[in-house]
C-alpha cells in the first residue's frame, strides 16, 4: 500500500515535495535531491518533463528514488503519450513498486525546448484519472480489454485554485474526484485569501470529505523570482504585497524572507479546515525543504513501513 | 471554408526555378474568400513573377486561369486545353485542389503555391480563425457551440486546464480560452450540468483510423 495513503488515512498532516529530474542521463542529480528530501517528506513527486522540457524520465527517476528508500509519486502528463503508452507505463510503474501516480494534462509544448513537437493530448487529465482507476479497480483498459493483473496505485490530481473561470474550478475538481482522484496537490499558494475562499467552496460541496487536499508551497528565492512568477508564470497568483515584502529585504536576506513567508503560509494553511497536508515545490532549491519542515514543526515524519 | 496563405516568394522562386512556362491556376471558392488563391491573387502573383524574372534576366512566360473549384473534376476539366502549353502548373488551391489537378493531368507537373491551413471562419477584415478540426463526429451541442478540439490549445474535453486566466489562454494571450467560453455559453443556456459528466476519450479512429477518409454514398451514384 502507498505510504502516503496510509499517512493521510491515519489523519496525519502529510508533507510531500517535488523533485525535478535533470536534463541529462546522470542518476546522481536525482540521488542528491533524494538525499536532501529523505526523512523530511512522506513522498516525492517526480515531474514529467515539466514545462515541456525534455528531462530524465519521471518513471526512471521514481525507480532511483525508490531504491533510496523514498516514496515516489509518479507524475504523468497526457501531453507526450497516447492512451496505449500511458496505460503501458502505468502497468510498468506498478510492476516496479511505484504506488502513487499523479495525473496531469501537462504544460503546452510551446513552453518547452521542443516547441515543434506534436502535443498528443489523446486523453486529458480527467480521462487519465478514470483510466487509472478502472485499470486498478476493474482490471479494465480504456478500450475495454481485460488485464491479467491489476496495477496498484494511490491516485492523485492537481488543481489550480487561482485559475479561471473561478466559479467552475470547484465543479471541475469534483469531476476529478468522480474520475478517481484520491488526493489533490494544488498550485503554489501565495494568495491565501483566494485559497481560503476556494477551500470554502470545496467544503460547501463536501469535497474535503472525499479527497485529501495538499496545499502547494513554493519558497521564494528572491524578489526577482516573486516578480517573475507574478508576471510570467501562467496560472500563478502572487499578490503585489508579497513582491513588495521581498523587495524590502536586502538581496542577501531574500531567501530567508522567502522561507519565512512559506512558514507563515503553512501556519495559516494548517488552520484552514480540509487542508490535509502540504506539497513543497522548492524549485531547484531542495535544501529549503529540510528547513521549512523543521521550522514548521512537522518532524519527525512517520517512517516508511517495510 | 478552407483557409490558406501564399508561400513566400523565395520558396516559390525555388520551386519554379527549372521552368520557363508557368500556368498559374486560381481557385474561386475557399481560397478566394480568404484572399490567398482567387482570381485577384493569381493576377498579383503573375505580375510579381514576371517582374521578378525581368529583374533576374530570366525568360519567363506566365499564363493565368481560374476555375471555380479545383477539387471538382468537371471544373478542373476547363483547364484541359491550357495545361499542355506550359512546363508547370502552379496551383493556388488548397492541397486537395492541387492533388485533384495533378491527378486529372498525370503528365503535367503541378506545384502548390499555397500553404493550406485550416477550416475556419472569416472573423473580420483580414482575420480568419480556426474553429473546426473535421473530427468526424460533431459534438458542438454538448459544448455550447464552441469546439474544444479546435479551439482549446490542448484539445481538452474536460477543461479548462490550469492555464486559463481572465478568459485568456496561457499559450497566447490574444487567444480566448475556449473553456472559459464553453462554461460561459452553457451557463447562459442554463446547461452547465452538461459538464458534470466525465467526457470519455475521443474516438480518433474517425479521423485517421484507416488512412485517408472517404465518404461513399450509394444514393449519390448515377
Amino acid at each position: 500500500m502507498s505510504h502516503l495513503q496510509r499517512i493521510l488515512e491515519s489523519g496525519q498532516f502529510a508533507v510531500t515535495a517535488e523533485c525535478g529530474p535533470p536534463k541529462g542521463a546522470d542518476p546522481e542529480t536525482v540521488e542528491n535531491k533524494g538525499r536532501l528530501l529523505s526523512g523530511y517528506v512522506d513522498a516525492v513527486n517526480v515531474t514529467d518533463n515539466q514545462t515541456a522540457v525534455v528531462r530524465l524520465s519521471s518513471l526512471a527517476s521514481c525507480v532511483i528514488l525508490r531504491g533510496m528508500g523514498l516514496e515516489p509519486i509518479l507524475q504523468m502528463t497526457t501531453r507526450d503519450r497516447n492512451r496505449i503508452a500511458l496505460q503501458s507505463d502505468l502497468l510498468g510503474a506498478s510492476s516496479l513498486g511505484i504506488r502513487n501516480v499523479l495525473c496531469l494534462t501537462g504544460d503546452h509544448v510551446c513552453f518547452g525546448n521542443e516547441p515543434h513537437a506534436l502535443g498528443v493530448f489523446d486523453l486529458d487529465s480527467v480521462q487519465l484519472l478514470k483510466v487509472a482507476r478502472e485499470m486498478r479497480d476493474e482490471g479494465r483498459l480504456c478500450g475495454g480489454d481485460r488485464l491479467e493483473s491489476c496495477p496498484r496505485f494511490f491516485i492523485g490530481a492537481v488543481e489550480n485554485p487561482f485559475a479561471d473561470p473561478m466559479r467552475f474550478r470547484v465543479r471541475r475538481l469534483a469531476k476529478k474526484v468522480k474520475a478517481g482522484a484520491q488526493f489533490i496537490q494544488t498550485q503554489c499558494v501565495f494568495n491565501l485569501k483566494r485559497f481560503a475562499s476556494w477551500m470554502e467552496q470545496i467544503r460547501a460541496e463536501d469535497l474535503d470529505q472525499r479527497v485529501y487536499i495538499l496545499a502547494g508551497i513554493t519558497p521564494l528565492k528572491s524578489a526577482r523570482m516573486a516578480e517573475y512568477m507574478k508576471e510570467k508564470v501562467p496560472g500563478m497568483d502572487v499578490p503585489e504585497e508579497l513582491v513588495q515584502r521581498m523587495k524590502k529585504v536586502s538581496s542577501r536576506n531574500q531567501r530567508a524572507e522567502g522561507i519565512r513567508i512559506a512558514l507563515e503560509t503553512i501556519e495559516a494553511l494548517k488552520e484552514i479546515p480540509g487542508v490535509k497536508g502540504i506539497h513543497i515545490m522548492a524549485i531547484e532549491w531542495e535544501e529549503a525543504v529540510k528547513e521549512i519542515v523543521e521550522e514548521a514543526r512537522l518532524l519527525p515524519r512517520p517512517p516508511v513501513a517495510g | 471554408m478552407i483557409t490558406a496563405t501564399r508561400k513566400p516568394m523565395d520558396e516559390l522562386r525555388a520551386i519554379l526555378a527549372p521552368f520557363r512556362r508557368i500556368l498559374i491556376v486560381g481557385c474561386g471558392t475557399c481560397v478566394a474568400e480568404c484572399a490567398a488563391g482567387g482570381e485577384k491573387e493569381v493576377a498579383l502573383l503573375a505580375s510579381q513573377l514576371r517582374m521578378d524574372a525581368k529583374l533576374r534576366g530570366k525568360d519567363l512566360e506566365v499564363g493565368e486561369a481560374t476555375v471555380d473549384r479545383q477539387c471538382v473534376y468537371e471544373l478542373i476539366d476547363e483547364l484541359t486545353s491550357l495545361v499542355g502549353m506550359y512546363d508547370v502548373v502552379l496551383s493556388m488551391a488548397c492541397g486537395a485542389g492541387v492533388q485533384a489537378v495533378q491527378e486529372t493531368f498525370p503528365q503535367a507537373i503541378v506545384m502548390p503555391a499555397l500553404d493550406t491551413a485550416f477550416l475556419g471562419e472569416s472573423k473580420g477584415q483580414g482575420l480568419w480563425v480556426e474553429n473546426c478540426k473535421g473530427c468526424g463526429h460533431c459534438r458542438l451541442y454538448l459544448f455550447g457551440g464552441i469546439c474544444p478540439i479546435a479551439r482549446c490549445a490542448k484539445g481538452l474535453f474536460n477543461g479548462p486546464c490550469g492555464g486559463s486566466r481572465d478568459g485568456r489562454c496561457e499559450v497566447d494571450e490574444s487567444v480566448p480560452c475556449a473553456w472559459a467560453q464553453i462554461v460561459e455559453a452553457l451557463e447562459r443556456r442554463g446547461q452547465l450540468e452538461l459538464l458534470e459528466d466525465i467526457y470519455p476519450p475521443c474516438d480518433w479512429s474517425l479521423v485517421r483510423g484507416r488512412g485517408p477518409r472517404r465518404i461513399q454514398r450509394e444514393d449519390q451514384r448515377i
